[in-house]
C-alpha cells in the first residue's frame, strides 16, 4: 500500500520531516522516507524519546500514523515516560494515528528447538501497519532480542529480512540500537543491516557536566551536516541546534538602538549603537557590569521590545531588587511580558547545552535584545577554546535574527584590563572598559568607549556614578593632569569654582575702578564747565550792561543834539563817549 | 537443558500433571515447511508421549488472525505455547527435539 511512495522512478530522495526541532534542517528535511534509520547511542541518551517525538510529531504535524514497536517497555511504562513531554498516547491511539505494540521476550520463559523464523514479529507489526495505515515505524530497541534469542544466526538472517521487507513495506522506520564499544556502531553491528541513514546520540561528560550530541554519521542519497550537534531534551522533547551551519552572512541593519542611558549614547556619536550588534561591557568586580546592562535592559521594554536576560550569577528576583536600589525598575517589564529573566548556574549545563537553551529561548520569544551577564561564568562550564567557538556561534546566531546583544564579562583581578577573559572582544562590534580607580583612599568608577565599530564615539573617560536615581555618566575633571573622579573630582571643581569667582570678582572690583574714574573724570569736566559757564554769564551780562549805557548816551547826545539844534555827528561823539564811562560802569555791577 | 531451576519444578509438585489436560497452542503462519514440521512433530510427541496426561492442541494460524499474537507475546514462528498448567512455557522453532520440547514444557522430570 504505502510501497508505491518509494518504489517507482529515480528521483532525489524524498524526506520524511521528523518534527523535531533543527533536526530537519541538519538534514535538510528529515529521515529518509521509507527507509530504516538507525539511530544509536548509549543508554540515557534519548534514542526512545527521539522516536517517540518522530511518531508524535508525524502523527501530528504531518498526519503520518506511526507504529511503536516497543521491547524494553510497555505501553503504559511508556505512555506515562511521555506524558512528562506533554505527548498524550491514548488520544493519538484512539484516534488511530499511534499503535504500540510492545513486545516481550523473556529468555527464561522459552526454549528453542530446531528451526524458526521470526514471522511472527513480521505479522505483528503488518498488522499494526495495516491497521492503522502507518507511514513510519519505530522498532526501540531490537537489540533486546538478541538477548532473549540465543540462536544469533537465524537472527541476523532475519533482521536482514526485516529492513528489506520494511523498506516493500514503504515506512519510515527508526531502528534504535545501543552503542557498541569498539570498532561498531552498535552493539550487535546494526549498521551492517540499516545502512541508509546511521544517527549516533551521545551523551558526553566533561568536568562533570553533561552535554548531549547527535551526529549524522550517513546519509546515503543525501547531503547532510557531518558535525556533532548540541541537542536538548526538555519538556518539549528533542531540540537539535544546527549551530555550525551559520556563516557571516547575516544582513546588518544601520539603524540604532539606545543604550537605555542618554549619556552613553551621546558616546556612541549621539544614537546609540547598531541594532543588531553585539556590545561587550567588561570590568572587574563591582564596576558595575550588571547596571549597565539593567539600564540597557530596561531602555528596551521602554521602548515596547522584548529582552531576554540570561543571568548566570543572580537569580531573576535578585536582580529585579538590585536594581531597584540605582532606581531601574524591572518587574513592570516582567510582568507585562517584555522582559524575561532566565537564571542558570553555569555549570548547570555544558556549554553547548547552554548555547542551545539559549538559542531555543530566542526563537521562541523574538526578542529585540538579549543580554547575557555574565559570559565568563561559562569558565566554569568549559575551556577558554570552547568558550569562545560557542561564543562565536552564538553571536552568528543573533545577529542573523536581528538581535542586538550585550554581554558582560568579568575581568579577574590582576588582569589585564583590557584583556576580555574569554578572548572575545574581536568578535564583539563594541567594547566597554568599565574601571576602578582607587585615589585618595575611595575607589570610583570610570567608564570608556573602548571601540565601536562603524560609529564615531567618544574618547572621553567618563565617571560612572550608580545613584538611587539611575545610572549617570559624569564628565571627568579634564584640566591638566590626570582624570579626577570622586571627592577628588569634587574638591577640583570646587577649587575651580573658587578661582572661578574670584577672577569674576576681580572683573567686577575693575568695572568699578573704571566706572570711578570715568565718574571723576565727569564731575572735573562739569566743574570746569560750571566755571566757564559763570565767566561767560559774567562777560556776557557786562557787555550787555556797557552796550546799554551806550544806547543810552547815544540817545542822550541824540535828544541834546536836537535841542540845541546841532547836526549829526554819531561817530565821533559815540566812539568818544564808549571809551569814557567804561571803568565806572563795569564797577557798579 | 538451559535452565536446570525451572526444570526441578515437576508435576508431582502441584499434581495437575496427572489430572487436568494439558492446554497447548501452536502459532504457525501460513503452512511453510518449518510450521507444517512443528505441527508434525507436535502430534508426534503428543501421541508418543508415555504420560497419562492429555493433551489440548489449538493451532493458530497468524496469516489468518495476525491480532492473536500479540496476546501471547509470538514473535518467532512457530511456537508452541504451554497455557496450563502454569507456569507459560514457550517453545520456538519446528520442535525437532523431542527431549528438549518434553523438558521445555516441564513435563519430564528428571
Amino acid at each position: 500500500m504505502t510501497a508505491s511512495r518509494t518504489k517507482p522512478k529515480i528521483e532525489p530522495l524524498q524526506k520524511a520531516p521528523t518534527g523535531i526541532e533543527g533536526f530537519d534542517e541538519v538534514t535538510g528535511g528529515g529521515l529518509p522516507r521509507g527507509r530504516p534509520t538507525l539511530i544509536c547511542g548509549g543508554p540515557g541518551c534519548g534514542k526512545t524519546l527521539f522516536g517517540v517525538e518522530f511518531l508524535v510529531k508525524g502523527a501530528i504535524e504531518h498526519g503520518e500514523p506511526g507504529v511503536f514497536v516497543a521491547f524494553e517497555e510497555t505501553a503504559d511504562e511508556l505512555a506515562k515516560n511521555v506524558a512528562a513531554l506533554g505527548f498524550n498516547f491514548q488520544d493519538l491511539i484512539q484516534k488511530k494515528l499511534l499503535w504500540i505494540d510492545y513486545v516481550h521476550i523473556e529468555r527464561s520463559e522459552i526454549a528453542e528447538t530446531g528451526e524458526y523464523d521470526l514471522e511472527g514479529l513480521f505479522v505483528r507489526l503488518n498488522h499494526a501497519i495495516d491497521s492503522i495505515g502507518a507511514k513510519r515505524v519505530v522498532l526501540d530497541t531490537i537489540e533486546v532480542l538478541f538477548s532473549g534469542l540465543p540462536n544469533h544466526a537465524i537472527l541476523r538472517a532475519e533482521l536482514r529480512r526485516l529492513f528489506r521487507w520494511l523498506k516493500q513495506k514503504g515506512v519510515t522506520a527508526i531502528i534504535t540500537g545501543e552503542r557498541g564499544d569498539g570498532n561498531t556502531i552498535t552493539r550487535q553491528g546494526l549498521e551492517e543491516y540499516v545502512s541508509d541513514c546511521v544517527i549516533t546520540l551521545d551523551h558526553r561528560i566533561t568536568d562533570q557536566v553533561s552535554t548531549r550530541r547527535l551526529r549524522v554519521v550517513k546519509y546515503r542519497g543525501s547531503s547532510h551536516g557531518t558535525n556533532e550537534y548540541p541537542f536538548l531534551i526538555d519538556e518539549s522533547g528533542v531540540t537539535v541546534m544546527p549551530v555550525t551551519s551559520m556563516g557571516l552572512s547575516h544582513a546588518v541593519p544601520t539603524d540604532r538602538i539606545s543604550t537605555g542611558l542618554p549619556e552613553l549614547d551621546t558616546m556612541f556619536g549621539g544614537e546609540g549603537y547598531y541594532r543588531a550588534s553585539s556590545m561587550l561591557v567588561s570590568g572587574t568586580a563591582g564596576t558595575g557590569k550588571s547596571s549597565i546592562a539593567a539600564a540597557f535592559a530596561d531602555g528596551t521594554c521602554r521602548r515596547g521590545e522584548r529582552c531576554l536576560y540570561f543571568a548566570f550569577e543572580e537569580s531573576a528576583s535578585q536582580i529585579v531588587r538590585n536594581m531597584c536600589s540605582i532606581g531601574i525598575d524591572l518587574q513592570p517589564w516582567i510582568d507585562k511580558g517584555l522582559l524575561q529573566i532566565h537564571a542558570a548556574r553555569p555549570a548547570l549545563h555544558g556549554l553547548e547545552t547552554h548555547l542551545a537553551i539559549i538559542q531555543k529561548r530566542v526563537q521562541h520569544a523574538h526578542p529585540k535584545t538579549v543580554i547575557i551577564d555574565p559570559i565568563t561564568n561559562f569558565m566554569a562550564a568549559g575551556i577558554e577554546l570552547d568558550i569562545h567557538a560557542m561564543l562565536g556561534r552564538l553571536l552568528d546566531f543573533l545577529k542573523t535574527n536581528q538581535v542586538t546583544s550585550m554581554f558582560t564579562s568579568l575581568t579577574l583581578g590582576g588582569a589585564a584590563l583590557e584583556k576580555s577573559e574569554a578572548g572575545i572582544s574581536s568578535l564583539m562590534d563594541a567594547w566597554i572598559l568599565l574601571r576602578d580607580i582607587e585615589v585618595n583612599g575611595e575607589r570610583n568608577r570610570i567608564l570608556h568607549l573602548l571601540k565601536a565599530r562603524g560609529t564615531p564615539h567618544s574618547n572621553q573617560v567618563r565617571e560612572f556614578l550608580l545613584t538611587s536615581t539611575g545610572i549617570s555618566l559624569v564628565a571627568g575633571y579634564q584640566g591638566t593632569g590626570a582624570v579626577l573622579t570622586g571627592s577628588a573630582r569634587l574638591a577640583q571643581d570646587a577649587h575651580a569654582r573658587a578661582l572661578e569667582t574670584e577672577r569674576q570678582q576681580e572683573i567686577a572690583a575693575t568695572q568699578r575702578r573704571l566706572e570711578h574714574e570715568r565718574q571723576i573724570l565727569e564731575a572735573k569736566v562739569s566743574a570746569l564747565r560750571t566755571e566757564y559757564e559763570t565767566k561767560e554769564d559774567e562777560l556776557t551780562r557786562a557787555l550787555e550792561k556797557e552796550h546799554t549805557i551806550q544806547v543810552g548816551l547815544s540817545s542822550e547826545n541824540t535828544a541834546m543834539q536836537r535841542s540845541r539844534k546841532l547836526p549829526d555827528t554819531p561817530t565821533a561823539s559815540q566812539s568818544v563817549h564808549r571809551t569814557r564811562p567804561h571803568p565806572t560802569k563795569a564797577k557798579h555791577t | 537443558m538451559t535452565k536446570p531451576a525451572k526444570r526441578g519444578r515437576p508435576a508431582s509438585t502441584d499434581g495437575g500433571l496427572s489430572d487436568a489436560p494439558c492446554y497447548l497452542r501452536l502459532y504457525i503462519a501460513g503452512q511453510t515447511p518449518k510450521s507444517l514440521a512443528a505441527l508434525a512433530n507436535l502430534r508426534r510427541i503428543c501421541a508418543d508421549y508415555p504420560g497419562p496426561e492429555k493433551f489440548k492442541i489449538e493451532i493458530i494460524d497468524l496469516v489468518k488472525n495476525p491480532a492473536l499474537a500479540q496476546a501471547d507475546q509470538i514473535f518467532a514462528i512457530p511456537t508452541l505455547v504451554k497455557k496450563l498448567p502454569l507456569p507459560i512455557r514457550k517453545i520456538i522453532g519446528d520442535l525437532s527435539d523431542t527431549e528438549r520440547v518434553l523438558v521445555g514444557l516441564d513435563l519430564r522430570p528428571l
